[in-house]
């Protein structure tokens, strides 16, 4: 799918610049914008060092675990399906966690072995509940800081980098409840299809 | 509204302050963890790095020959009604089906309309607040070998939609 994408986006743009005589400007822009590409990768170092040094100590300090513990009670409602105790839940923790500090790469290794733990739980190639709840959780996105765009705006001298915080947590946070919802929506109506 | 902007602005010091009080009480190592994690970091920007060299340079191709623009004109009277900017349908599309793609198409996007424009900050609320359902969908079932989503790809897609329309409106209500 990426690979149709990526590779329509240039076909159709060169195609389109030879019957909109613009060849001259897609020319100039393959080098200059491939240019600008590796100049912003290497202006995101900044962040990205700062950020994960923080989340290295926040997670040597025990923060990350105790957020984890303190989402406990809550998250545990949304998983109906696992046993208290049960080490699924405590990988789903994990990831959601990793998730929400924006450690994209700590998170999948978690969730992944959250889903082992799942399928362990059903016993079958067919999605359970507890998994298509925790999808719905990972895919409305869980960030709470967007590291990578505020650098990105940083780079392209934003008067106020930070200033999209506050946005991106509220749309956040509204997809999120929405996933849930639509997740016990269709969840029931699968059941109820059954009888 | 004034809330919503001091927390843009408290958050990240505030939370710095936090870990660094923790940590310092709870006598960890704060420096030497800081460089140690800091590496991971630079290990990352450089296996950004063609993923965005990549993606820029395909869509400032179809950017470049006008193509965009042609195809915003087609569609910018319908989604004017609805009070959508038109330049931002292609993040919207892509978003859930590739990280760095939406990622490389935010960044073509700032460059253009500027970071502080209005569109500079849907795209990079829309590109902060929502996740790439398909690749999580594909990439989590598919370890697993799960073969039936059962209505998985309905939730995701439905609450990215949500999230589309959210962004757009809690933009719009912020920064005006």
């Amino acid at each position: 799918m990426v690979n149709l994408i990526w590779a329509f986006m240039a076909i159709v743009g060169i195609v389109y610049a030879m019957f909109n005589g613009t060849m001259d400007e897609v020319n100039k822009a393959l080098f200059e914008s491939a240019n600008d590409a590796v100049t912003l990768s290497i202006g995101l170092i900044s962040i990205l060092v700062f950020w994960l040094g923080i989340m290295k100590i926040a997670e040597s300090a025990g923060i990350l675990k105790a957020l984890s513990k303190a989402l406990m009670p809550v998250v545990s409602k949304l998983f109906p399906e696992i046993p208290k105790g049960h080490p699924a839940m405590g990988y789903i923790l994990s990831n959601i966690t990793a998730n929400i500090f924006g450690l994209g790469n700590a998170a999948t290794p978690m969730g992944l072995k959250a889903m082992e733990e799942m399928k362990h739980l059903s016993g079958t190639d067919t999605a359970s509940r507890s998994m298509i709840t925790f999808l719905a959780l990972n895919t409305s996105g869980l960030t709470l800081i967007p590291t990578t765009v505020i650098a990105i705006r940083m780079q392209y001298h934003s008067v106020s980098p930070t200033e999209i915080i506050g946005t991106t947590i509220i749309t956040t946070v509204i997809s999120l409840i929405s996933a849930i919802l639509l997740d016990r929506l269709f969840y029931y109506q699968s059941i109820r299809r059954k009888k | 509204m004034a809330i919503i902007t001091a927390v843009s602005t408290w958050l990240i010091p505030c939370f710095l302050l936090i870990v660094l009080s923790v940590a310092s009480w709870k006598k960890v190592p704060t420096y030497e963890l800081f460089v140690e994690g800091g590496k991971e970091g630079v290990k990352m920007a450089f296996s950004l790095l063609p993923f965005l060299v990549g993606m820029i340079v395909s869509i400032s191709i179809l950017r470049s020959s006008g193509a965009i623009d042609a195809m915003i004109n087609l569609i910018a009277p319908v989604l004017m009604t609805f009070g959508v900017p038109p330049e931002i349908i292609p993040l919207a599309f892509v978003r859930p089906i590739s990280g760095t793609a939406a990622l490389g198409i935010t960044t073509e996007l700032i460059s253009t309309h500027g970071p502080d424009s209005f569109i500079g900050r849907l795209a990079s609320t829309m590109q902060g607040s929502m996740d790439t359902t398909l690749y999580i969908l594909t990439v989590y079932f598919g370890a697993v070998g799960i073969k039936k989503m059962k209505y998985a790809l309905k939730v995701g897609l439905l609450a990215d939609l949500v999230g589309i329309i959210t962004s757009i409106l809690i933009v719009k209500m912020v920064f005006g």
